[in-house]
């Protein structure tokens, strides 16, 4: 090989150039949705023992649903499962309009999904983890939660929904 | 000038790996449109009971057919011939790449045991802790290796060529090769640790539980490359090969194109969170990192983008092609090799945009295990990546056969219904992933479904119709070529884009190995590194397995 240099046809480099500035512009974006809006993806929140999680009666999960911290401010706590049957616990809560509700969701058994339809939350369930994230409800309907995540037979079958109340 | 001879014992080993991809299309084929046809509410599932019991069995042996023995086999027979061919020399140790093609044939049928036994129905994904019998990860296993031991036959034939050839450079074919069996062996390494030091312990009752999030993890390190490892053979055609048949254009930038492989190879692996955006067990900062890679990695795929357009155009303006797009007229559409490659690549436009979409960060909340995944992957594995490989087949069977492509016509048409198929099916599959319908899913059958989706449902089980179809005359076609009693003249001319530029003109570390192999490797240290340290140091091997299917 003899004296190289990286030959590069103006447009291409133009091509190139546009590239990069394309995508820096859809990275800051996100950025800017994440950081600044704050549409922020699941976080690490708590390990569990799935084997324990659903009926020690320390844990949240042995008594799942919905507890009020303050007014308007609500915890949920659920438990999706696919055994003895595919199912969310509870299949069903109730909140008032304007509510902001912080889910806790976990597994004793196979992975699950939680995809609230018409919300930005959706996320993995996961024995062993704890999965968290923040809903304000402002419009009144049901929300119904479905599972995305293959878990056994049942899979197409699985899901609840939160009614907000007017 | 005569082309290489590539001996008749290595066209038929070449051969060998295209007759089970083709195999493994056909039966996982069968069952894509059973999935689609399930979305329109024609249940064909009932019928199939006494031999496959339900949809998501059917759903997993579709997708390890298809998406993992299909395109493995494919591959290496490709990879392989292009070494050959490329290198103007037989492989170096054929008795070790014989070995590795076995143990894959091995894998797959091992297998392919549990899955038809309804003891794997688990999906391509087979996420803990759902548990499938043992033989299903020692299958797996056994392709991975397998296609590591074909790999390591390929890089011994390639320093032999090194010693003799010191100051050449590698030609692009069997370069960009290579570079995809190193890229398929770093990346597998994910994979080979999560099976082997849980999933095959633990399916032998040899440790009682598993981490699923450390599982997901090890399964994305190795998911996402995957696609790249499907992808680059692809390109390697659309590069080097599709300019020259669609015709006579040449490749207009060897050296970027040599760079863009380099960046493939550094990129693919340390991105594998955006795939587990949504994960709880992922600190969002590395999600955010591997986010930007991946905006990285989408840039050699502009490059090549460019490349191969500007090739095709230089081949077209030369036919007498004119005007801003008129030349795409004067390309060689109808060769059913180009027709299908040209198509593959018009829809997998439209792939890179959705997958951009997947890969934004907190956009993927809207889309994370909605139809728009399927949607995605089947403008990307099964079109821009399937349609090539079956048109790149359309040449290399006859070549290796020694026997006339059948009805050349129908080959066209295929790739023309596959086309029109795969634009209504995946319409409507992303329609219905933003409207919140989940992935893997009998939605005739779920519950939450709205009237709403109904017409879109409608188009899914259109689409896979109009698929099958596609997808029948594709193994009739085939089949026909491989068994034609008419043979070709004389050997067919493997289609080879000369470079516009002098390859040795380009700069030297082009071809240096050990930079980028380093630098690949030091990326996934650092980008991986801490989150791997992290879930190993608190793994909790609590999850006993589930067969709940």
């Amino acid at each position: 090989m003899s004296a190289q240099n990286m030959h590069i046809d103006s447009y291409e480099r133009n091509w190139m150039i546009f590239s990069f500035i394309l995508l820096a512009v859809f990275a800051s974006a996100i950025a800017v949705a994440a950081f600044g809006m704050e549409i922020q993806v699941p976080a690490p929140e708590e390990r569990v023992d799935p084997g324990t999680v659903a009926t020690d009666p320390n844990s949240p999960w042995s008594n799942p649903g919905l507890r009020e911290i303050a007014p308007g401010k609500y915890d949920a706590y659920i438990l999706a499962r696919a055994v003895p049957q595919w199912e969310y616990l509870p299949k069903e809560i109730t909140v008032p309009v304007g509510s902001r509700v912080t889910f806790y969701v976990t597994s004793p058994d196979v992975q699950h999904g939680f995809k609230i339809q018409d919300t930005n939350a959706n996320f993995m369930v996961l024995p062993g983890q704890v999965s968290k994230l923040t809903v304000t409800f402002d419009k009144p309907g049901a929300y119904n939660f479905i599972c995305t995540e293959f878990c056994g037979a049942g899979h197409g079958v699985m899901y609840g929904a939160v009614i907000v109340t007017p | 000038m005569k082309q290489y001879q590539v001996s008749a014992a290595e066209k038929k080993f070449i051969g060998s790996h295209i007759l089970v991809a083709v195999l493994a299309l056909a039966v996982g084929s069968l069952f894509g449109p059973l999935q689609a046809f399930e979305h329109a509410g024609w249940d064909f599932y009932v019928y199939l009971k006494p031999l496959i019991k339900s949809y998501y069995q059917g759903l997993t042996v579709h997708g390890v057919l298809n998406a993992l023995v299909w395109t493995t086999f494919f591959i290496m027979g490709f990879l392989t011939f292009n070494v050959i061919f490329g290198l103007k020399r037989p492989l170096k140790n054929p008795v070790l790449n014989k070995v590795g093609f076995w143990m894959m044939v091995v894998g797959v049928v091992v297998a392919a045991i549990p899955i038809l036994a309804n003891e794997a129905t688990v999906l391509f994904t087979f996420y803990p802790p759902l548990k499938a019998n043992w033989a299903f990860y020692v299958g797996l296993t056994l392709v991975v290796v397998g296609s590591w031991v074909e790999g390591w036959g390929l890089f011994m034939t390639y320093a032999d060529w090194r010693k003799e050839n010191k100051n050449e450079r590698t030609p692009f074919i069997a370069f960009a090769s290579l570079v995809t069996v190193l890229l398929w062996q770093i990346c597998t390494l994910g994979v080979a640790v999560e099976i082997l030091t849980m999933l095959l312990p633990w399916s032998l009752g040899l440790i009682e539980g598993v981490d699923p999030q450390l599982a997901r993890t090890y399964f994305w390190f190795t998911g996402h490359p995957l696609v790249y490892f499907w992808l680059l053979p692809a390109y390697i055609s659309w590069y080097a090969m599709l300019p020259k048949q669609a015709g006579g254009g040449k490749m207009f930038s060897d050296t970027l194109a040599r760079l863009a492989f380099w960046i493939f190879l550094v990129l693919s692996t340390p991105l594998g969170f955006h795939h587990q955006y949504v994960d709880p067990g992922v600190p969002p900062a590395w999600k955010f990192i591997h986010a930007i890679l991946t905006f990285g990695v989408f840039f050699p795929s502009m490059m090549t983008a460019f490349t191969v357009i500007a090739s095709l155009e230089y081949g077209a303006r030369k036919n007498g092609g004119k005007g801003a797009l008129g030349w795409i007229g004067k390309l060689n559409w109808s060769d059913p090799s180009v027709a299908s490659q040209l198509l593959a690549g018009i829809l997998f436009f439209f792939g890179g945009i959705g997958g951009l979409a997947n890969a934004s960060y907190n956009v993927n909340l809207v889309l994370h295990n909605t139809a728009f995944v399927p949607g995605h992957f089947h403008l990307t594995v099964a079109t821009a990546v399937t349609l090539s490989f079956t048109g790149i087949s359309y040449w290399l069977v006859p070549y290796l056969t020694g026997r006339k492509l059948w009805q050349p016509k129908w080959a066209t048409i295929q790739a023309w219904v596959w086309f029109v198929g795969m634009i209504v099916f995946s319409n409507s599959m992303h329609v219905l992933g933003l409207l919140g319908a989940p992935r893997r899913v009998p939605l005739n059958l779920a519950p939450y479904v709205p009237a709403e989706w109904n017409s879109r449902l409608f188009q899914v089980g259109l689409g896979g119709a109009i698929l099958f179809v596609s997808g029948l005359i594709y193994l009739v076609v085939i089949y026909k070529t491989a068994t034609n009693k008419e043979r070709v003249e004389t050997e067919v001319e493997v289609p080879i884009a000369e470079s516009m530029q002098d390859p040795d003109s380009g700069p030297i570390w082009l071809d240096r190995w050990s930079p980028w192999v380093y630098g690949a490797l030091a990326l996934i240290v650092i980008v991986y590194g801490p989150v791997l340290f992290d879930l190993i140091k608190n793994i909790a091997l609590t999850s006993p397995g589930f067969r709940v299917w």
